[in-house]
């Protein structure tokens, strides 16, 4: 092959590449859609800091070293209510294997949310995200979402819908310590 | 590679059709073509054409194909005008699965246009492929041809062959008595012209306008980053296009701010023109349907969290501007843009009760339930207290002797109390929707009686963020650039040649306004006594216009015999 021939096929190889990386990321993103904006597993949990009813402020980045269990709920949603009790009992069982569970409620009134509190006898610290910015760090949708989070502050996986008492339980161990 | 070689001992690439030094046609092809096809790019081989070995270069032949490239526009126009038939997806009401409502309103067609993603079409996958496939075929296609393009204006040579010359569309061939100075009064002439004049060895070139040449090339370059604009929307942090609704008085994260700006809304008006206040100038509008709306208006305060900050920390806010957000006046921070774009009117905020008792019809004090914040205890008077047992904002009924809730909207609010009364002190037990009263556990001795009503507006805001404007006018701006460079200007050439045998031969040539060059030359010509330069099209046409006369003659002296 003469010299200009493999000059020009180089040429000819690096602009096709550069035009089909181009079309490829495009049609990626398009069809990604807003999916990929999505806060997902393996991404770094943001850190936030929300006061829970009695007046105590957790902060994320305070429970490094455990597990935390992050379930956003409200007190209309069906799912979130059927789960509840279900966390409360796992709760009780993983608290002392380094798992903690956090509830954050998408904004409603303190007379709704404690009334909630009191009626399934939660334990866990359950907060209130008034601002919805905490929502929306966590591109957080439908309700009710959890996201498992590990010890390291990695988001192991993203839940989306009802668990059942099983699934809290499988899930609460995947990030233990 | 084969290569061709001129008489005139210059070596061409293989495709090329008129030898690039001296101009003779190299192929009996081109030596065929009517003047003005053969000297389309010059005659130069273009690159896509010299061959066609591996996939690579089929690929790249493909896109390198003008008749392609025109084929991509034409399917994409037909395609996109499909789009327009049923309205898209995104302009369907958003509550019935578009799967049912394509085929509800519009039958079998509907399914089928569903079916084809149509009613997605213009984000559809191979939608942009077909407009990729356009970028790419501009973008190969205007390297194909610039490039050798560029080289062979760059270096034409002064003196060209005869066979050259005649072929041009201007030609004539003269004997004058001193061809020596009537080349030089034509050098003289069209210098005055402003062509750009080269003389060797009793031959001439002369030349103006060679940028219009690079006036579709240019063109198209503003057509690839106006692409790449439109690309880069797709970059994280680039675009942003967000829905924030916000009720009076709350403070909200603002969508796509990566919870660093927070907005809070004081208020949202909705004011109409008065027939009497304002100009006249809509009064029989206002006649005709009713009213007029004059201003939607979103009162806000824009805070920034502090560096540092942390989601969900709510006392490190600080207020950075103040506005009042306007159609078409939006509040603008940061690249960012806030628009007033819908509103909802009057939503409950909180709700008023009497407690009375039944009988006497007294009052014992009332109640104030904000419905964003009740509290578990309303004291009334002495003796008188009402606690809230429950709150369901947006009520839609009992479910095994629950009251149900479907949003934490507060559409249909309704409560359930424990009055207490020195004439029960144990409490009774109401239930209070609007228009319901229930007394579940039997008969009460006291009601609340519905007292009043206080409302809130909410206001509908888009938040924007476009930073590819800018390239996307750039790109606009260079795509004019191009259209201006190519269509007011013309790249004009005269060549002129004294033969030893002392003739004189001139020939010209443009890419396009054939009168202009042809006054050029007149004005090169004058007073050297050459005669006016020939123009071979015209006279072939005028050629085949008297034969189709003569044809249509000899019909008719048929017919009339």
């Amino acid at each position: 092959m003469s010299d200009r021939k493999k000059r020009r096929l180089i040429m000819r190889v690096s602009i096709l590449a550069v035009l089909i990386a181009a079309v490829v990321y495009t049609l990626y993103s398009t069809l990604a859609g807003d999916e990929r904006y999505l806060v997902k597993a393996g991404d770094h949990a943001p850190d936030f800091a929300l006061t829970d009813l009695n007046g105590e402020t957790h902060r994320l980045s305070d429970y490094e070293g455990q597990g935390v269990f992050l379930n956003f709920w409200g007190t209309w949603c069906k799912p979130c209510e059927k789960e509840m009790p279900y966390m409360e009992n796992q709760y009780d069982v993983f608290k002392d294997q380094g798992v903690q569970t956090i509830a954050v409620n998408v904004g409603e009134s303190d007379y709704q949310v404690r009334n909630f509190a009191e009626q399934y006898n939660l334990s866990f610290p359950v907060v209130i995200d008034t601002q919805k910015d905490v929502q929306n760090a966590y591109t957080i949708g439908p309700l009710p979402t959890t996201l498992l989070i590990n010890p390291e502050g990695e988001i192991v996986k993203v839940i989306t819908g009802e668990m059942s008492e099983e699934d809290i339980v499988s899930y609460m161990d995947m990030i233990k310590p | 590679m084969k290569e061709i070689k001129c008489e005139c001992g210059h070596v061409n690439p293989e495709g090329t059709e008129l030898c690039n030094a001296c101009g003779r046609a190299l192929t009996t092809a081109a030596d065929n073509k009517k003047t003005s096809d053969v000297m389309r790019y010059e005659g130069t081989a273009r690159r896509s054409q010299t061959y066609n070995a591996s996939v690579v270069d089929k690929v790249w032949n493909f896109f390198s194909s003008v008749k392609v490239g025109v084929w991509l526009i034409v399917i994409t126009l037909i395609v996109s005008s499909l789009g327009t038939i049923l309205p898209q997806v995104l302009f369907i009401p958003p509550l019935i699965p578009p799967e049912q409502y394509y085929e509800e309103h519009y039958g079998w067609f509907g399914k089928v246009y569903y079916v084809l993603g149509f009613h997605d079409l213009y984000n559809s996958w191979w939608y942009m492929l077909l407009i990729a496939a356009i970028g790419i075929s501009i973008i190969i296609a205007s390297l194909d041809r610039v490039v050798p393009l560029y080289k062979a204006l760059k270096n034409q040579r002064v003196n060209r062959h005869e066979s050259f010359m005649k072929r041009q569309r201007l030609y004539t061939e003269q004997k004058v008595e001193d061809p020596d100075a009537a080349m030089a009064a034509i050098k003289k002439q069209l210098k005055e012209k402003r062509y750009n004049v080269k003389e060797i060895d009793r031959h001439l070139l002369a030349e103006k306008g060679r940028f219009a040449r690079w006036g579709p090339y240019v063109n198209h370059t503003g057509l690839i980053i106006f692409l790449i604009g439109a690309m880069l929307r797709f970059v994280p942090g680039m675009y942003v296009d967000e829905t924030l609704w916000i009720r009076e008085g709350d403070t909200v994260a603002i969508p796509g701010t990566d919870q660093e700006y927070f907005l809070e809304s004081e208020k949202f008006v909705v004011e109409f023109y008065d027939a009497d206040e304002d100009p006249e100038v809509f009064n029989a509008a206002i006649d005709r349907v009713g009213s007029i709306v004059k201003n939607f208006q979103t009162d806000a305060m824009l805070y920034k969290r502090e560096e540092e900050g942390i989601a969900g920390d709510q006392r490190e806010l600080e207020l950075v501007q103040q506005k009042a957000i306007q159609v078409n006046e939006p509040l603008k921070f940061d690249h960012f843009a806030i628009y007033q774009v819908n509103y909802k009117l009057d939503e409950f905020r909180s709700m008023s009760f009497n407690m009375t008792n039944k009988e006497t019809e007294e009052n014992v004090g009332s109640l104030t339930v904000d419905l964003f914040e009740p509290q578990n205890v309303y004291e009334l008077n002495e003796g008188f207290r009402a606690e809230l047992m429950g709150y369901y904002a947006d009520f839609t009924g009992f479910e095994n002797g629950e009251p149900q809730s479907q949003s934490p909207v507060p559409n249909n609010p309704a409560f359930l109390f424990k009055l207490f009364s020195p004439e029960k002190p144990e409490g009774e037990v109401a239930f209070i929707a609007i228009q319901e009263n229930l007394e579940p556990l039997g008969e009460n001795e006291y009601k609340l009686n519905f007292a009043g009503i206080e409302t809130r507006n909410v206001s509908g805001l888009t938040v924007r963020k476009d930073l590819t404007l800018w390239i996307l006018g750039l790109g606009g701006a260079i795509f004019m650039i191009g259209v201006v460079q190519g269509a007011y200007w013309n790249h004009r050439r005269l060549w002129v040649k004294v033969t030893d045998d002392g003739r004189l031969l001139a020939a010209g040539h443009t890419n396009k306004n054939w009168f202009g060059i042809k006054k050029d030359v007149a004005h090169a010509f004058k007073g050297t006594g050459l005669k006016e330069i020939t123009d071979q099209q015209e006279i072939e046409d005028n050629n085949i216009k008297a034969r189709e006369a003569g044809e249509e003659n000899s019909l008719d002296t048929t017919s009339k015999h």
